[in-house]
Formats: C-alpha cells, structure tokens, sequence
C-alpha cells in the first residue's frame, strides 16, 4: 500500500492521533477504529443461514435488528473457533450496517500518533495487507491495524449484494 | 418578506395533488341532471386552494389556470351555469393539465406553456359560450346581479368576463378574466385584496357576508375591508364599479347555503394530520419489539412461583392485553380505505370506454376496505390493467350485447372486501368472458406445453404467461400482451395471488387475494432440528405425517403420494443446510404448501404452531438469502427465518404432477 492511500484512509479522523480498540485473535494482537465500535457482548446462539460460508455464523437479534456475526478466527485461520463464556463478539456499525465479529479477547482502548504507524508487512500476517492500516507497538507489543471498514464490505467476505453495495457508495 | 417560501413547497404539492384527486373524483360523480351543490362547492374550494397556494408561491402556470376554472365553478355553483358533459370533460382535461404542470414544478423542470394557454382558452371558450347563455337565461329569470347588467349595456359582454374577447393577453398576465383588474388596482385596494388573497372576490360566499353587513348596516365598520370596499363602489361613479354594489344587494339578499358548508369542512380537516410513513414505520417497528419483549417476560415469568406468581400473571395478562390494542391500533395507521386506489378507476372506465365506444358502468363496492399503505401503491398498476382489461376485451360492443340479449350498457363491478387474513379484490365483467379454444391455441403459437384436456382454471392461468394476448388488433389500450404477466407478478411481489373465474357469454371475475399487511405474516412455526422456521400461512395446504407407503423413491429424489397425486417432497434441512434433523419422512412432519405455479411438500422435524410474526429485513444488515423472504423475532429474543415459498418453488422442477413417472429434482 502506498503512503498515499495509507493517509486516505486515516484521514477519517482529522486529528493526527487516533483511538481504536484492540482485540486478540489467536496469539495476534489487533485492533480497529474505535468509531465504528457500536458494542461489545458476549456470544450467545446465531440462527444458522443456509448456503453461507463457515465463517458466518448466522444471524442475531440485536434490539430488533437482525444482523449477520461472523468469526474472524475461521475466516483468517487463527487460533480456534471455540465459544464459551468468554468469547466475545465486537458489534460495529459500518456505514448504515451493523455486523458483530468474533474475537477471543477484547483488551483495551490505544491512542495511536499518525507517525507511530508503521506500513504493513507483506507477508506475516493473516490478514491481507490491503486490509491493513499499518503497525504499531504498544509496550512492546506488536498490534496490526485493521481497515475494519474495508474489511467488512470487501467482496472477499461477501456479506453484502453487489448492488447494496452500490447503494451505499 | 424574507421568508424561505421553499420549505412549504412540499406541502403544497401533496395537498395540490389531493385537491387535484379530490377534483377529479367529485366531477366524475357529478350528475348532470342535477348537479349536488355540495359537490359544485367542494370542487370550486380545491380549485381555489391551489390557486391561493400556488399565487403564494409564484406558481403563475397554476394560478392562471385554476383562475378560469374557478370562474366557470363559480358560476356553476350559483346555478348561473348548467354543467353539461362537454364542460365535465374540459374541466378533467384541465385537472390532468394541473396535474403535470404540478409535477413540473415538482421536478423543477421547463412548464409546458402551450399547453397551459391551450387549455386556459378552451375554458375561456366554454365559460364564453356557456356564460353567454346563462347570461340570457338569467335575465329571463329576474336577472343575477351583475350579469345581467352589462348584457342590457352591450349584448356582448358581460361586464366582469370582458377580457374574453382578447384571451391571449390575459393568459400572458397568468391571471383570469377580472376585466379590470389592473384597472382598478390603484383605484380599489381591498378589492383588489380581496381577490389577490382570497381569489373569492365578489364571486365569494365569505366576503359576501361581509359585503352583507356592510350593505345592510350603512358601513358600521364592523369590516374594514367590506367597508372600504363600499366606499370605493361608491365614490368611483364609473358604470363597473356600480355593478359590485348592486351584486353586493343581490348577494346580500340571498342567504346563500355554501356559507353553511364552509363551516363544515373546517371540521372535517382539523380532524386529522399529516405524519411522515417514517415516524409510523418505526412505531411499528417499536411495537413489534414490544410484543417480542412481551414475550420474553412471559417465559420469565414461568420461573416465579408463590406469591408472587399470580400477581405477575395478572400483571402480564393486562399487558399483553394493552400491547394487543397498540399493536392494533398503530397497524390501523397504516390502514388506508381502498378507495384510495379504486377512486382513480371511474375516470379510467370512463375515458377509455369512450375511446371504445362502448357504453360502461364501472360499479364501486367497498371502498372503505382498509388496506395497508405500502400495498395500495403497489397495487394500482395492476389494477389498472386488470380493469382496462376488462373493458376493453371483456364487455363487448354495444351492439353485439343487444344481439347477446344484454343491456347494452355493460357493467364492471370493482369490489373490495375483507376475509379473515385476507383482502379479496375482485374485478367483474358481465361481458363475453374469456375464450377458452383461442387462449389454448394462443398457447399452443407460443410454444406452450399444454394438454388440451386441462380444466378452465388452468386454461386461465395461462393469460399471465409472458408475451400471452389474444386480442386480434393490438390498440393502444392493451393487446400487445404485455401486462398480464406484470400484473401477476406485481401482485405476488406483495404476497398476492390471481385467480380468474370466467364463464363463456357471462362474464368474467378477477380475484386478488391479498394478505392484510406487509409487517405482519400469519405463519406456522415448523422445526428443524433445534431451529425454527415460519412458513407463511397463505401457502400451506395442510400438515400430515406420511406413511412409509406413501412415500416412492426415484433416483436420489423422494415423491409423496397424497389424495392420487405426487407431490416432490423437500427436505428443508437440506435447503437449510441443518445437520441432525430427521430424514426418514415417516418420521417427520410434510407441510404441503403451493405457490401460483408449483405445489410440493417440505420435510420438516415437527410442527411448533400457529403465529403471527413480525417480518424483519434479513437485507439491511446483510443480503438476500435465497428461499428466505426474512425474518423474525420469536419470543424467547432468537430469530426464525421466514421461509419465501416462492422462490423455493422456482428450484424445485415439477415436469408434470399429473404423470407418475416424473422426474424431480431439487436444487439447493
């Protein structure tokens, strides 16, 4: 990714420094742009949807709203797709929609400079760098910044029609 | 005045569309025999409506003509003018007129202006011909004011209507035929008030109580304007301005009734408002959520024990009672009558029977049948068709009905009612009825596989197969077969269906079967494995547990026979994808359900029962799932998918039911 589009897509935020929400996956330390966090909660039973790839688990009622939770973990192959009591489920509001993903942890709330982001590995991670902002270290601990907003809408993931897609550009 | 004029625009045009409606409908009742008052009066009052709002708002294409067309209501409100059939029709031609140049002004696109001066001077036209009569008969009759004034003066004129004689200038200025209007703008301030705001005038009921107290009492200022407005007619000595007085003495004299009606329909509009569909929407939204959490407290409530519990069931049972009537109630707003849809129909009838040359009545019955909204919109189209349809294929020529034995003039009964669940509209003609040897031999020209043995039902069904007309000539009414298929697949998009009744030199009968709202689905809960589905209730025909002789195997592909039919069975947990839910049919539950096209059974673990569900949007936070048409929130907080029988049936491959050795496949 160039420095170019990397400042396209942190210019959501005008101010330099940006908070997000880091969440572990695997033995991986993440995180995402906190202002797409709508909530987090506790995974409870989906209702499965026929002909729809394993990482989408199915549907949830959130207040009236039915929404699709996938699982990033089986998405991205890392860690185990286990659900427990602990298993969390990060609700985010992309745009008009809302999809809850599945997370081992969730751990805190960083504030990251502009320049603390390092550009993305090629390689390494299980994400693919398109959907990457970058790096930082937090205590010496490595944390990859997810473009959570491209992710989710990316066709990879296929969660939503062409056409809506359209609608919402 | 430095008001932005642009944010009442909108409400301006919705309430200019209901006058236009309103106009409409009313002159299409109107009976020219005997023309209601009340009727003349509620036209000339939309007329005057939007030529008020539209001088507000500088809408100057509107205002000139709805001037003229006030005046010619005017005068035939005050029985100074017979409506004849020829007036009718130009007055419906000028609403249609209004009507688009409305929408110009909506769309903020170039007004037609030729079109606005064509029509402005074939009113002028009539209003001078008719008004030319009038102007006779009334002088016979004891004369009317003012009219028969100027005709005494010079036979062709009548004082106020002058400007007749140069049409086209006027228009230019967008406004009517006030002789004099610019004239007497310096001279007669309240007057020329009178008739800028209020556009009444001197031809007003209001303003002539006015006019009234202050011709009785000499000036008691008890009006500033009427007074002025007398001392103008006074001090200005010119012939035309002594009209107005004598007019104002006439007018006083009389105690007209329209005062009376005027009254009235203030009422009637304070009785209701205008709300956003949004805000009803959500509400029904909240009160699906609240029935949901109602439920939720119920299971809860299974928990407590002692004391406590009978308290808490009375306290539920008064609250489920109360979120019934909500429920109820908020539905209700979005409950429109069906005359909203049919009230456009009498004027389709009638223009296209004229077209025809037929001679038709078009019979409206129950259209005060609630229906919700969103279905009214979708279901015009459709209608429209069915209807012109009926008109013109279904009753025949004047001529052949006399041969036939018939009146001559036929007859369409449009009728709404509801049933149980269900809205049943139903379109009947007592025409030549639909042509059975012609359908099957259109079909067979089309490619279509058909025995020839089918009963009529079938036979009728195949109407709404694409590119199927058996009209000789393509009209420009309908012929070209396009439409039927639109039309039932208009009505199945809103979880309609279509049946047609026909019988030969008899007639024929269009029934819709609608269910009575969008957001609400009766459904049966059926359960795979530990999931829940609802299937629609409109499809089922019956649940059975089937015996292992019932079921045969063909390849991988297992047929039920029930009452000397096979039925394809689907296993929805293979539709679904659900593991560890019973395969062996004998076990299980078959819901046999049907569509328009296809009858089949689903397989399922076991029945859950009957209930009404609230339809979600599977879409706005994900996409389209095939075979799902959304779904809801049952009462313990999970979802159940609401199964779209229709698009399952389109994977399901039914060569023939009537052969047994047919081959099924299903897809999924």
């Amino acid at each position: 990714m160039s420095a170019n589009q990397k400042n396209n897509d942190l210019q959501l935020s005008s101010s330099s420094q940006q908070e997000f929400l880091t969440f572990v996956l695997g033995d991986e330390n993440y995180a995402l742009d906190i202002m797409t966090v709508k909530e987090i909660r506790g995974y409870e039973d989906v209702t499965k949807i026929a002909n729809a790839p394993d990482y989408i688990k199915g549907v949830l009622n959130l207040r009236g709203d039915i929404v699709p939770i996938i699982d990033l973990r089986i998405k991205f192959e890392v860690g185990e797709a286990t659900y427990d009591e602990f298993t969390i489920v990060i609700m985010l509001m992309i745009g008009e929609r809302v999809v809850g993903i599945v997370v081992d942890e969730v751990s805190d709330v960083i504030k990251v400079d502009d320049e603390d982001i390092r550009p993305p590995p090629e390689f390494g991670v299980a994400f693919d760098s398109a959907y990457l902002h970058g790096l930082t270290t937090i205590n010496e601990q490595m944390i990859i910044l997810v473009n959570i907003q491209k992710l989710i809408s990316s066709d990879e993931l296929g969660l939503y029609d062409k056409s809506q897609k359209a609608e919402q550009e | 005045m430095s008001v932005d004029m642009s944010q009442f625009f909108g409400v301006f045009f919705e309430e200019s569309h209901e006058h236009l409606e309103d106009m409409e409908h009313l002159l299409m009742e109107l009976s020219l025999d005997s023309p209601d008052p009340e009727d003349l009066n509620s036209i000339f009052r939309a007329a005057h409506s939007i030529k008020g709002g539209s001088g507000v708002f500088g809408f100057d294409a509107l205002t000139g003509l709805t001037h003229v067309m006030e005046n010619i209501l005017d005068l035939a409100r005050k029985d100074e003018l017979t409506i004849t059939k020829p007036i009718v029709d130009q007055l419906l031609i000028t609403v249609d007129t209004l009507k688009n140049i409305l929408e110009c002004y909506q769309n903020e696109d170039d007004i037609d202006w030729d079109s606005i001066e064509k029509g402005t001077v074939e009113l002028e036209a009539l209003l001078k011909k008719e008004g030319e009569q009038a102007a006779t008969d009334d002088d016979e009759d004891d004369g009317f004011g003012f009219f028969d004034v100027p005709v005494q003066d010079d036979d062709d004129d009548f004082g106020f209507f002058e400007p007749l004689d140069e049409p086209v200038e006027q228009e230019e200025k967008g406004y009517g035929i006030y002789a004099d209007e610019d004239a007497k703008k310096a001279a007669e301030g309240a007057v020329e008030l009178d008739d800028e705001d209020d556009g009444f005038g001197f031809f007003d009921d209001e303003p002539s109580e006015a006019v009234e107290a202050s011709a009785t009492t000499e000036n008691t200022n008890e009006d500033p304007a009427a007074s002025q407005q007398k001392d103008n007619v006074k001090t200005t000595k010119t012939p035309v301005e002594q009209k107005p007085a004598a007019a104002a003495k006439e007018v006083a004299s009389r105690k007209t009734a329209p005062k009376r009606t005027a009254k009235k329909t203030e009422v009637k509009e304070s009785s209701s408002i205008r709300v956003d569909t949004m805000k009803i929407d959500s509400l029904v939204n909240l009160v699906g959520e609240l029935v949901i959490t109602q439920s939720m407290i119920k299971i809860v409530g299974k928990d407590v024990h002692g004391e406590v519990e009978e308290k808490l069931e009375g306290a539920i049972g008064e609250l489920s009672r109360n979120i019934r009537e909500i429920q109820e109630a908020v539905m209700s707003m979005r409950m429109l009558p069906m005359s909203f849809a049919f009230n456009r129909f009498p004027r389709v009838v009638r223009d296209l029977a004229d077209k025809l040359a037929k001679d038709i009545e078009l019979v409206i019955e129950g259209g005060a049948t609630e229906i919700d909204k969103g279905m009214i919109e979708k279901l015009v189209d459709p209608l429209t068709h069915l209807i012109r349809n009926s008109v013109d294929h279904g009753v025949e020529m004047p001529d052949e009905r006399e041969a036939a034995g018939k009146p001559r003039k036929g007859t369409v009964v449009l009728n709404a009612e509801q049933r149980g669940g269900s809205i049943i509209i139903s379109i009947t003609d007592d025409g030549a009825g639909l042509n059975r040897d012609k359908i099957l031999e259109k079909a067979l020209a089309n490619g279509l596989d058909v025995a020839p043995d089918i009963d009529d039902s079938q036979v009728w069904q195949l109407i709404f197969e694409p590119g199927f007309s058996t009209a000789e000539a393509v009209t420009d009414v309908s012929g070209r077969g396009v439409g039927m298929d639109v039309v039932r697949r208009n009505i199945e998009s809103i979880g309609g269906s279509v049946e047609i009744e026909s019988v030969k030199g008899e007639g024929s009968v269009f029934r819709i079967r609608l269910p009575l709202t969008l957001a609400i689905v009766d459904g049966m809960c059926v359960a795979v494995n530990d999931q829940t589905f609802v299937i629609p209730l409109t499809n089922i025909i019956e649940s059975m547990q089937p015996s292992a002789e019932q079921i045969k195997t063909i390849g991988n592909d297992r047929l039920l026979w029930v009452r000397e039919e096979y039925w394809p069975l689907v296993p929805l947990h293979e539709l679904m994808e659900i593991d560890g839910a019973i395969t062996d049919p004998s076990n299980a539950i078959v819901v046999l359900v049907e569509t328009s096209r296809k009858r089949f059974g689903l397989l399922v673990d076991g029945l859950e029962g009957q209930q009404q569900v609230v339809i979600k949007s599977l879409e706005q936070h994900y996409k389209r799932v095939a075979g799902v048409a959304g779904a809801t929130i049952m009462g313990d907080g999970g979802v159940a998918l609401i199964l779209d029988i229709e698009s399952i049936a389109s994977v399901v491959t039914i060569p023939n039911q009537q052969t047994h050795q047919s081959e099924v496949s299903v897809v999924g």
